[in-house]
């Protein structure tokens, strides 16, 4: 299982904050295939410009293995301030 | 030190207690950020955050600011949920033993929090909501510092 989070832009155009995904995908790109099989244009904007991931907290560069029950957060372009 | 909260907060409080008490201090620099509306364009702010990761990310970037400047201590108040137009979204508090290390920390602090630090800010306007990403000026505000 991968609990996955996502914030901003995304969270509205999927219309949903958090899901699990099962089995649990073994790295970053395999659960973006599992994403696109649900939701082509959530995949579309998961690697759009300046969408970033995070695994456990950490930024991930480039895919990414994930262990069962990692949790992913999927990060559009941020604005503070 | 960084804080997430909710409501809004007193800045003169928080410059107090930051500056008090500080005997080798020569100067504390600080910036405050408000909701802006425009005459006739009443315009509201949601912000969100990512808890946990929100809070290490700027810490990490206080760390930054700290040993590239100097600093003695900084510190980061900064607004999540709704922020009506004229209340504070943001604090930054920077202390240095002279003036430049914490005016210049405060300027860097608040160009990363621009574009860099996990917030993603939703406006509710007469035209409808859309997300702000950050703008040209932003961004090549950052580069200042690279």
């Amino acid at each position: 299982m991968a609990r996955v989070l996502l914030f901003g832009r995304l969270r509205d155009l999927a219309g949903w904050r958090e899901r699990r995904f099962t089995p649990a995908p073994a790295s970053l790109a395999a659960l973006k295939a599992m994403i696109r099989l649900q939701d082509e244009a959530l995949a579309d904007a998961l690697d759009g410009p300046g969408v970033q991931a995070a695994v456990d907290k950490v930024l991930a560069r480039g895919d990414a293995a994930l262990a069962a029950g990692s949790e992913v957060a999927f990060l559009p372009p941020m604005s503070g301030g | 030190m960084i804080r997430l909260i909710g409501e809004t907060f007193d800045p003169g409080a928080a410059l107090n207690a930051f500056s008090g008490g500080r005997t080798v201090t020569g100067a504390v620099a600080s910036f405050l950020g408000i909701a802006r509306g425009e005459p006739g364009r009443p315009v509201a702010l949601e912000l969100e955050a990512y808890p946990g990761f929100t809070e290490a990310r700027i810490a990490a970037l206080i760390n930054t600011a700290i040993d590239r400047f100097g600093l003695q201590d900084a510190q980061v108040i900064h607004r999540v949920g709704p922020i009506p137009p004229g209340e504070p979204i943001v604090l930054v508090l920077t202390a240095a033993p002279h003036r430049r290390e914490a005016f210049e920390a405060c300027d860097f602090l608040m160009d990363y929090l621009k574009s860099r630090a996990p917030f993603w800010k939703k406006e509710y306007g007469p035209d409808g909501e859309r997300w702000v990403e950050p703008t040209t000026r932003d961004l090549s505000d950052i580069e200042r510092w690279t």
